[in-house]
């Protein structure tokens, strides 16, 4: 940008006040009064003169604009695209529409179908995934981003009000009580919670070794421990705290129960807590677990045949849905995202590109305009 | 007598109703007339009350809020606020309804006080003390409370407060003068006569006795017409009855002059004064910004229910399907699922509309009236508009036109005491050639003799010092000068007489000022007594002449002569005249000589009039008495007759010489007219004064050059030849030159085509204006405004005021529908002002009636130069950029919203939080657009005056026509896809890390829609805000306060409200979004990576549209830069660009 600071301090201070008015000549006869000075100040303010910067775009000062964008943009663009093409991930479509699919008898599977429908998916990992693995749950075509979804829920419920708790929000309707009870937690995100049990194994000669999957450390920490509380009252028993409520319709079973430990059971269960926050789009993902590297020697899975055991429980093929399990390693920007280092590889080249055509330009026009206009 | 009994007796049975009696009978003193004469009739009329202001203190709140939801925007804002009361939609009505509240609340504050402003400046004039006799004593009462049949006593100097019927006056022979410059501009002093029965009335105890009624027409706005009749009651004797007419009728806004005290009664009062009915109705005036913002607006109301309606349509057309509309995740409540079809689809329609509804930015409004209000302190604050002399500053009475200021296609600009300071003043006489310059310097010392002359030319001969005696003689003779009585001049101490000064009154200030111009030449005009003139020569001693015929002046021929005997018997005809007409008439004397001086002096704008004078011998005067004595005998055409004998008599002259008087013109007026006419701006003078008069100044304030042919268009010329024939040629003449104009158009500056001016008069405009019945060939309106719009100057004089703003109209009406500006001093000039687009008022010494009904005051004309040049173009580029700029970041804003309606199964779901939605426009991003459209200078105010042309960059709405407005939206929709799809593409199907966070276990989470939409937004506010900074070229610290305070603020605020679990809300989605945002790496990437896209096309078309077709104020501010760059502060002070300054972008 052009700096060019034009200093246009007024000259001097204030002229003197009181410049006088000649004793007006009273035209008309009418009550003279005190004529006073209605004389503006002078300041830089009112007279408009404040100091100032006053830039002009022009070819000559935008150019090294755009080369520097272009040079610190492509640099970052190739990191971040390097970084992104070293993310490991997998993905698997246990939805089961297609027959040949070992899901495809789940296909139709209801909430409350006891014991539940379970399928089991082998695969292979082709590479092994080096540093900690992340594992997800995907849906598709599933609109938790629908108005009428969204809002019903009770943040005061889940955050541990006792009077919301009994007397869950309007918003939650039609999933706000049932049988005259108040739903615990209420609303239809919660109703709708996924409760599909993945389980991963790894199959080494015949054998299947069950590997650990770390379900806590997968929800944000401010809403584990802020957002989200459980009910207080006299003692931690959960059970007698959640008195008076009922459980949403398509539970299998009361959120007290949703897991064994006390610090992740009840509105503080992680999964629970992930569910709650719903996805900008149709199409999303949600941690599921944790894989942790066990250590150094080891990735934290190998490449070789896996299986992943689904306990079917949620259906998604009324609506079209798609049901995805998703194992993924992540870097320092995040998972794998192709986008950003295109993006960012692609706008360094273009400002790059139009570095050389002002430069062009500048040089052939840039000269006129300024060699015309400037007489002596 | 039995006529007009006849006629109140028929007026009274037959109408009923007031208004339909055509007559008024007034009963003077509120007497009742004698029994048996006539059944007094009290009648009701207004009280003396003027009212200006629109509203009262009851009736303020309902008529400002009807006036207010009139305006379509508000009603608009209403009604969305309703819907959001009624229907479940996504946004709550606080979103809307607070931002109206403080619409509503801002624009009757600003209203009312400007109303209170009003108020106050009746009061002053509806307050101010008035005497009137009440039962034979003088009472002083305010001038509101003055009824018609009061009697009034008004002094010298003061102005009358009603329209009185002139009873008495302190002057014996029941005249006194008055000047209407407050009515009709013109300065002059005119005669006025009380009713004869009555004059002899002198003090209170007199007029009280009167016994009279007073019959006359209903009010009417002619300020020359009057009809009327007066009783009066002797006794018990029939009335005597006497016709009134318009000398007797003393009108409010005029002043008594020379007069020391008068009795009238009243009979018209208030609103229904004729000053009060040549007053225009206030018409709530509209900014040609102001229109096109309403067409942008309707423009997005279209665009808005277009996007409302594609997403209801598209939403039932993807709900066909069960599983989408209804999935088991998502029940609807049970009376959801009752409604009607169409009722919820008509809901789905509104509640679309509500979440669009941004689109058309409340705060836009408010943010207009803000900047208007602030911004035109900067006017009122400017000292530079400052005028020490009076002690006045600019004033605004209304901040809505600002801007059309900057836009200015025509000035209407009234003459005396507008351009002219309305002081006339000798400035040199020419006799037989030799010119004669009182109390001028010569070689640096001022010639200490009281005679004072500068003679230019070598000295005269011995004749030439009788022919100058001659000419001093006949302009001391030739006028019909009065002077003013004063007590202590008897004439009885003759030597102290002649170094006393005398005051002398006339009609024509130019015979005044002449007298007292040759009073500084040596010879003193003393008194006109008993039919003899004394005058005081040189050598101190009296010469008495004896006055014996006086052709007095009319404008057809144009000038006056005298016949006077002097001392010595010889007899002397002198007439003094325009030189046209006295040119002709003169068989000798160095004709060539003067006629050169005086088309010197008349293209100074000075006002000329020749002198020459004949002798006449015994039997010649008698032979002229005789023919005066049988013309002035004729009971028929007398004034014809009288007019042909003066024409007879008026011949054979001997040329004595000229003389030139300046109506001083204001100071640099001539200065400001070039500065407007190279601005582009065509300069028209309306004015009551007379042709010749008003075409020396128009020569003097440059607005006719030495070269500009003149066109005229006047009666005379009319008599001549019919309009018709006129007109054609006129326009024929135009015309053959408009090939070659073409070409030139644009510069106006052309200094070898020619220029025309135009001078017509009232009367022709009259007959122009008439609309016809023959029908036979084309409008004369269209001849008039083409031959109009080839001039490059017009002049209309003898205007009355309602034809002032009748030429307004007509010009403001005409096809291309130009912007106007009227600007006068006087009450004759309001009813312009007020048609006008913009109205101007010169704060002068002709009262505050102009002043007080324009849009603006200005202390003197020169100042309109820095109004228009300066100030109107700061305001224009400033609110254009406020106007656009709003449009653009409210679909920056909307049109994501749109977008994601298709990814969230069109439900109406918001993409950014409710304090967000709120907050957007009120605080994010209010502020620095408020003060870039407060402070903003895209070139210095210097600049700018230097060089008028650059006003022309922004004519014509330059800035806001439609391909600025195309280019702007389409911005706003380029830079929506780019943050909605770029926010897409970083978040989708994708997992963003967040690092470093006090945490055992690093984690890794998901972004839910919250996230989303912050990210969204979080680009928006940059975006919008850097924006805006990239088109600020004037940078001062509150800019820079302002812009980066505002991105603060969005930072702090998304802190702090995500921050905390605010208790007072039913949900806490915001809760810790924003931080969850800012710690993970991709989002500062992708945010600076979608920035940084979104502006590079503005950048860039900025860029090159500066290189390659670089506009005037763009090679200015490159100039100006260059120049500042070698020297720290601009010098030059020439025009920079006077050659290349070629239509660049027309």
């Amino acid at each position: 940008m052009a700096v060019n600071y034009s200093a246009k301090e007024e000259a001097d201070g204030h002229p003197s006040g009181g410049v006088g008015v000649p004793g007006g000549g009273a035209v008309g006869g009418g009550g003279g009064g005190a004529v006073k000075t209605r004389k503006p100040d002078n300041t830089a303010f009112k007279q408009q003169r404040l100091p100032a910067w006053q830039p002009i775009l022009t070819a000559g000062t935008v150019l090294p604009a755009f080369f520097i964008i272009g040079l610190i943009f492509i640099p970052i663009g190739i990191g971040i695209f390097v970084t992104s093409n070293n993310i490991r991930e997998y993905e698997i479509d246990y939805t089961g529409t297609e027959p040949s699919s070992p899901c495809n008898k789940c296909l139709n599977v209801s909430w409350d179908s006891t014991p539940p429908c379970t399928c089991t998916i082998n695969f292979t990992l082709e590479h092994a995934f080096e540093s900690n693995v992340f594992m997800y749950y995907g849906l598709s075509n599933f609109y938790q981003n629908h108005r009428r979804y969204v809002k019903s829920r009770d943040d005061s419920q889940l955050n541990g009000d006792n009077s919301s708790l009994l007397n869950p929000s309007k918003e939650c309707e039609p999933y706000r009580t049932n049988e005259d009870k108040p739903i615990a937690p209420c609303g239809a995100i919660a109703n709708s919670m996924f409760n599909d049990t993945l389980e991963l194994y790894r199959i080494d000669n015949d054998t299947r070794t069950p590997i650990t999957l770390i379900k806590k450390g997968i929800a944000w920490w401010t809403d584990k421990n802020v957002k989200f509380r459980n009910p207080t009252g006299d003692g931690n028993n959960l059970t007698a705290l959640f008195q008076g409520t009922t459980k949403p319709v398509n539970w299998p079973k009361p959120v007290y129960m949703l897991d064994s430990e006390p610090d992740n059971n009840g509105f503080i269960n992680e999964d629970f807590i992930v569910w709650m926050r719903t996805a900008a789009l149709p199409t999303f993902r949600k941690l599921y677990r944790l894989i942790e590297r066990k250590n150094n020697f080891q990735p934290t899975l190998q490449a070789g045949k896996y299986s992943l055991d689904i306990a079917y429980n949620y259906p998604v093929h009324s609506f079209d849905g798609r049901k995805r399990m998703i194992l993924s390693t992540i870097s320092w920007m995040g998972g794998k995202n192709p986008f950003l280092g295109i993006a960012y590889i692609t706008v360094g080249s273009i400002c790059f590109f139009l570095g050389v055509v002002l430069l062009f330009i500048h040089h052939k026009y840039g000269n006129r305009n300024t060699s015309a206009d400037i007489p002596n | 007598m039995d006529c007009s009994l006849l006629r109140t007796l028929v007026s009274r049975y037959c109408a009923g109703e007031e208004n339909w009696v055509d007559s008024r009978t007034i009963y003077v003193g509120h007497r009742e007339p004698p029994p048996g004469a006539e059944a007094y009739i009290p009648q009701r009329f207004p009280d003396n009350r003027v009212v200006s202001s629109k509203y009262t203190f009851w009736n303020f709140v309902p008529k400002n809020l009807f006036e207010q939801f009139r305006r379509i925007a508000n009603f608009y804002f209403l009604i969305i606020f309703l819907v959001q009361l009624i229907i479940d939609t996504p946004t709550s009505p606080v979103t809307s309804g607070l931002p109206l509240l403080f619409v509503i609340t801002v624009t009757a504050i600003k209203q009312g006080y400007e109303d209170w402003l009003r108020h106050k400046a009746d009061n002053a004039i509806n307050h101010c003390p008035v005497h009137f006799i009440q039962h034979g004593k003088l009472v002083r009462k305010q001038s509101q409370k003055l009824r018609v049949g009061d009697i009034v006593m008004v002094k010298e100097n003061e102005t009358f407060p009603c329209d009185l019927i002139f009873l008495s006056s302190s002057r014996g022979d029941g005249t006194c003068f008055v000047t209407t410059t407050g009515l009709d501009g013109e300065s002059s002093q005119k005669t006025y006569y009380a009713v004869q029965d009555t004059k002899a009335f002198h003090n209170e105890q007199e007029i009280d006795a009167l016994h009279a009624t007073i019959e006359c027409e209903q009010p009417q706005p002619d300020l020359y017409k009057f009809v009327g009749r007066i009783n009066v009651y002797h006794d018990r004797n029939e009335p005597i009855a006497r016709p009134l007419g318009s000398e007797n009728l003393l009108l409010r806004g005029a002043t008594l002059k020379n007069t020391e005290k008068i009795f009238g009664v009243a009979i018209y009062t208030g609103m229904e004064t004729k000053m009060a009915l040549n007053y225009q109705s206030k018409s709530q005036k509209r900014s040609a910004v102001e229109k096109s913002m309403n067409v942008f607006l309707v423009v997005y109301l279209g665009i808005l229910v277009s996007k409302a309606v594609i997403n209801t349509v598209l939403k039932y057309a993807w709900q066909s399907d069960p599983f989408r509309d209804e999935p088991w995740y998502n029940q609807k409540t049970e009376p959801e699922k009752k409604r009607n079809l169409f009722l919820q689809a008509f809901t789905d329609f509104l509640a679309f509309m509500v979440l669009f509804n941004y689109i058309i930015p409340v705060s836009m409004y408010v943010t207009v009236e803000m900047q208007k209000f602030l911004g035109s302190y900067f006017l009122a604050w400017d000292e530079e508009m400052f005028d020490e002399g009076t002690g006045e500053g600019p004033l605004v009475n209304t901040s809505d036109l600002n801007e059309e200021l900057g836009q200015i296609e025509y000035v209407f600009t009234d003459k005396t005491g507008t351009l002219t300071e309305n002081n006339m003043e000798f400035v040199e006489c020419c006799i037989e050639g030799h010119v004669y310059v009182p109390h001028v310097i010569c070689n640096g010392q001022i010639l200490h003799d009281c005679t004072g002359i500068d003679m230019i030319d070598s000295s005269p001969g011995s004749n030439g010092k009788e022919r100058e005696e001659l000419f001093f003689r006949a302009l001391c003779l030739c006028h019909t000068v009065q002077v003013k009585d004063d007590d202590s001049v008897d004439g009885l101490e003759k030597d102290e007489v002649p170094r006393k000064p005398c005051v002398y009154i006339s009609s024509s200030p130019d015979e005044v000022a002449l007298v007292e111009g040759i009073q500084r030449l040596g010879y003193t005009f003393l008194r006109l007594k008993e039919n003899y003139m004394e005058i005081l020569n040189r050598e101190n001693n009296i010469e008495k002449f004896e006055l014996l015929e006086v052709f007095s002046f009319d404008s057809v021929r144009r000038r006056m002569s005298v016949i006077v005997r002097s001392p010595t018997g010889d007899i002397f005809l002198f007439c003094k005249g325009a030189d046209s007409s006295i040119f002709p008439r003169v068989k000798e004397g160095k004709i060539d000589q003067v006629r050169s001086r005086v088309q010197r002096n008349a293209v100074e704008g000075l006002r000329t009039l020749c002198v020459a004078y004949k002798k006449l011998s015994a039997e010649e005067y008698s032979n002229v008495q005789e023919l005066l004595q049988g013309a002035k005998l004729a009971l028929q055409e007398r004034d014809k007759k009288l007019a042909e004998v003066y024409e007879q008599i008026e011949t054979d002259f001997i040329l004595l010489g000229a003389t030139a008087v300046e109506d001083r013109l204001q100071e640099k007026a001539a200065d400001t007219i070039e500065a407007l006419q190279k601005a582009g701006i065509k300069v028209w003078v309306l004015t009551g004064d007379k042709m010749e008069t008003a075409a020396a100044t128009c020569y003097a304030c440059k607005l006719f050059r030495r070269n500009t042919q003149i066109l005229e268009l006047t009666t005379k010329k009319i008599e001549e030849q019919s309009l018709h024939d006129v007109l054609f040629d006129l326009n024929k003449t135009v015309i053959r030159q408009n090939g070659s104009l073409t070409r030139d158009t644009f510069s106006g500056l052309s200094a070898d085509t020619q220029d025309y001016g135009l001078i017509i008069d009232g009367a022709a405009l009259s007959l122009i204006m008439k609309p016809r019945y023959d029908g036979s060939s084309g409008n004369y309106r269209e001849i008039f405004l083409n031959i109009c719009r080839n001039c490059t100057a017009v002049l209309c004089c003898r205007m009355a005021p309602l034809q002032k703003a009748q030429i307004v109209k007509l010009i403001k009406l005409s096809k291309e529908r130009p912007i106007t500006l009227a600007i006068g001093d006087g009450a004759n000039d309001v009813s312009m002002i007020l048609e006008a687009h913009v109205g101007i008022g010169v704060i002068g010494k002709e009262g505050r009636q102009a002043a007080r009904n324009s849009d603006y005051a200005i202390p003197k004309f020169k100042h309109l130069k820095k109004m228009l040049l300066v100030h109107g173009h700061f305001y224009y580029i400033r609110i254009s950029e406020l106007v656009q700029y709003f449009f653009y970041k409210n679909v920056c804003f909307i049109f994501p919203q749109f977008l994601y309606q298709f990814f969230c199964g069109f439900s109406q779901q918001t993409l950014y939080d409710t304090a967000y939605l709120t907050l957007y426009n009120i605080s994010f991003t209010s502020l620095p657009i408020l003060l870039y459209s407060l402070m903003e200078q895209h070139v210095s105010p210097e600049t700018l005056k230097r060089e008028p042309s650059l006003y022309r960059d922004v004519a014509k709405n330059a800035l806001l026509r439609w391909h600025a407005f195309i280019y702007w939206t389409f911005l706003g929709v380029f830079d929506a896809v780019v943050f909605f799809f770029g926010a897409y593409f970083l978040l989708n199907n994708t997992v963003v890390t967040s690092n470093g966070q006090l945490m055992t276990t690093s984690t890794h989470m998901i972004f839910g829609n919250w996230t989303f939409g912050t990210v969204v937004f979080t680009v928006l506010v940059f975006t919008v805000t850097f924006k805006l900074a990239i088109d600020t070229h004037y940078w001062t610290w509150i800019n820079h306060f302002v812009i980066w305070g505002s991105l603060v603020f969005y930072i702090v605020f998304s802190l702090l409200w995500g921050g905390i679990t605010w208790p007072f809300l039913n949900y806490q989605r915001m809760y810790y979004v924003f931080m969850q945002m800012l710690s993970s790496g991709p989002a500062w990437l992708g945010i600076i990576l979608l920035i940084t896209v979104s502006l590079l096309p503005d950048v860039l078309k900025k860029v090159l549209c500066r290189e390659l077709w670089p506009t005037a104020t763009e090679r200015i501010q490159k100039s100006m830069r260059h120049k500042t760059g070698q020297n720290a502060l601009p010098s030059c002070d020439g025009p920079l660009l006077e050659g290349n300054l070629s239509p660049s972008e027309p």
